[in-house]
């Protein structure tokens, strides 16, 4: 009798004294792996793929620059337009933008700001060039064009 | 009584190792995940053109010129020839390396110190450039040129000239351009690589053609 009874009794319970860890190593990986960005993307961003990659030794000198196809064509057209910060610039304010970035860093660092160039596969070399002529006038050089790991194929 | 022990509860699991799993496993993402990349190709573009001076009439053998336009139907002419992507970089590594006429001293010991795999390339074509120091790529688009072509054959270049650095200080290429400098190892390796071999990649403004 008294061993019938006993056996709902018996569930031992699972131990939640892990469960804190388990919680601060899901928190720890999603601090690692999400991107911190201050910016909503409006153009499309589908970046090419190259081989010969670099990578930058310091990265506090590299300003973004986003060229592609905006993302809400009836607001801005189906023409590739240019992003820096959180807005769409015309070409003509994009050196005063380079100013802008240029000021923020230490003036030792000035001239060697780097300007990532993240562009869509599907933008024509012609914005990108008037996007060049303008960081040659804004004396801002060193421009990066941000690309993905492409997988050799022999 | 034995019997009734038996059925109680059993014991707690040991929850005290759970702490060193967790950190283990968060060590692993730690050095597993790739933080946003900021990889790319860099590019020096030219300086400003100051509107008060001329811009230097420099005269340069077509010779010493490897030409690649790309067409706004992404299709390329390379040299004069209708050509494709396919091999472009050993066809660059053999124009920067042919020593036709090597017009100094300094370009005549370069070859001398080149390892054996880079002299081979050396075919010493009237045609071709004259010595490394003299050669210039050239990338001309037109706007209508999807950028995705354009990077394509701007990476292809750059590999060509991050290949022969890197043979000569018997590295391979990517360990050659993982080099950042961030020491005087690193940078002296860098500097030996480069060393009379400039790496000149002229992008010409691009034409009005198939864009707007």
């Amino acid at each position: 009798m008294s061993k019938f009874k006993k056996k709902p009794k018996a569930e031992p319970g699972i131990s939640t004294a892990s469960l804190p860890d388990i919680v601060f190593m899901l928190l720890f990986f999603f601090m690692v792996t999400t991107v911190l960005r201050e910016q909503d993307i409006l153009v499309e961003q589908r970046i090419p793929s190259a081989t010969q990659l670099q990578k930058l030794q310091k990265k506090t000198l590299i300003s973004y620059i986003f060229i592609g196809k905006p993302k809400n064509t009836a607001l801005y057209g189906v023409e590739p337009r240019v992003q820096a910060n959180d807005a769409l610039l015309d070409a003509s304010a994009i050196r005063q933008w380079v100013n802008q970035e240029r000021d923020m860093l230490p003036e030792a660092d000035r001239g060697l700001i780097t300007i990532s160039i993240k562009a869509d596969k599907e933008v024509k070399m012609g914005p990108i060039s008037d996007v060049q002529s303008e960081l040659r006038e804004a004396d801002a050089r060193r421009v990066l064009y941000a690309s993905i790991g492409k997988v050799q194929k022999d | 009584m034995g019997a009734r022990k038996k059925n109680r509860p059993s014991q707690e699991v040991n929850a005290g190792s759970m702490a060193d799993i967790a950190f283990l496993l968060l060590i692993f993402f730690l050095v597993t995940t790739t933080i946003a990349s900021d990889k790319g190709i860099l590019n020096i573009l030219p300086p400003k053109i100051d509107p008060n001076v001329p811009p230097p009439d420099i005269q340069v053998n077509e010779r010493n010129i490897f030409t690649i336009l790309i067409n706004a139907n992404d299709q390329l002419l390379v040299e004069g020839e209708y050509s494709d992507t396919k091999n472009l970089d050993v066809k660059v590594k053999e124009f920067i390396l042919n020593f036709g006429n090597p017009t100094d001293d300094e370009a005549v010991q370069l070859f001398n110190a080149l390892p054996p795999s880079l002299k081979a390339l050396a075919k010493r074509l009237p045609e071709s450039s004259d010595d490394p120091g003299e050669a210039v790529v050239s990338i001309k688009t037109n706007r209508g040129t999807s950028y995705e072509t354009y990077l394509e054959v701007f990476d292809l270049v750059k590999k060509a000239y991050f290949d022969i650095y890197a043979a000569r200080v018997n590295l391979e290429t990517d360990e050659y351009r993982a080099l950042t400098g961030k020491d005087d190892a690193e940078v002296s390796l860098q500097d030996r690589g480069k060393e009379g071999i400039p790496m000149a990649i002229s992008i010409a403004e691009p034409d009005k053609l198939g864009g707007n």
